[in-house]
């Protein structure tokens, strides 16, 4: 377990915590982010403000990346994989009405038998097929 | 104002994802693939944001609104039905595949990576499919 790094997943995770809750205090929005993504792109109404939360989304690491002089992150390379992967998450968080933002983080802590019951199963196709697959 | 605390909250989250290195698919990759060099450091990232968020939840949740909205949009679904079940398995074998859950692969587009714009660009189909075609 050389790899684990529990200062900055306690730290990182206390900030996205942070973000979600302030949009339910303020806006009484659950800040689940495949949902508002999708909405912003597919239905007319409340538009600004999701496209506000995804210009934030994208500004959060540029924000990282002036703190900490060392931060870097490896991204995937193109191939169809990749693709591949990108459409069953859409599909499936579609289908699914949400995502490990929304349910893994907002329902969970609003003890929403739906997202309990979603991160459960979301969480175990994605460690069985990642195990099989190395 | 929506728009503000819309910006600092996706910031914010955005931020934490990045500084937890959740934004690097290998990273979540080593806490979904079971092996001697499983790394636990989502259960603590996903451990910490439930207990600010549970918090602010159970503390706030119980007034009459938000304070700067009318009132709480809170999902009204409360059955175990099919398209959830089918569409969290669905998204979790996407996950498995490549690492990236929409958060981290949007906050990973200014890194310009072509292999995260095709992820997102399929992501966006996918969401479209999932609204055209019902399960």
């Amino acid at each position: 377990m050389d790899n684990f790094t529990p200062y900055t997943a306690l730290i990182g995770g206390g900030m996205i915590g942070l973000g979600a809750v302030i949009l339910f205090v303020f806006s009484g929005r659950i800040a689940g982010i495949s949902g508002i993504a999708g909405s912003a792109l597919f239905s007319g109404d409340g538009r600004s403000w999701r496209l506000a939360f995804l210009a934030g989304v994208i500004a959060g690491p540029l924000l990282i990346a002036t703190l900490l002089a060392d931060f870097s992150y490896s991204t995937p390379e193109l191939s169809w994989q990749v693709i591949v992967a990108g459409l069953l998450v859409g599909v499936g968080t579609g289908w699914g009405s949400g995502c490990t933002s929304g349910h893994g983080i907002c329902g969970i802590s609003r003890l929403s038998p739906r997202s309990i019951t979603a991160t459960v199963l979301f969480m175990f196709s994605g460690m069985l097929v990642a195990t099989l697959l190395r | 104002m929506p728009i503000i605390i819309a910006f600092v909250a996706g910031l914010l989250m955005s931020a934490g994802i990045a500084y937890s290195q959740m934004i690097d698919p290998n990273k979540v990759l080593g806490f979904l693939t079971l092996n001697a060099n499983w790394d636990p450091s989502l259960v603590l990232v996903m451990a910490a944001a439930l207990a600010v968020y549970s918090t602010g939840y159970w503390l706030f949740g119980k007034k009459d609104k938000p304070l700067f909205a009318a009132q709480f949009s809170l999902p009204g679904k409360k059955d175990l039905d099919k398209p959830l079940v089918i569409g969290s398995l669905i998204f979790g074998a996407g996950w498995g595949l490549v690492g990236y859950c929409p958060g981290p692969a949007l906050a990973a587009i200014s890194s310009g990576s072509s292999g995260t714009l095709a992820f997102i660009a399929a992501m966006v189909a996918g969401w479209f499919i999932s609204r055209k075609l019902a399960i």
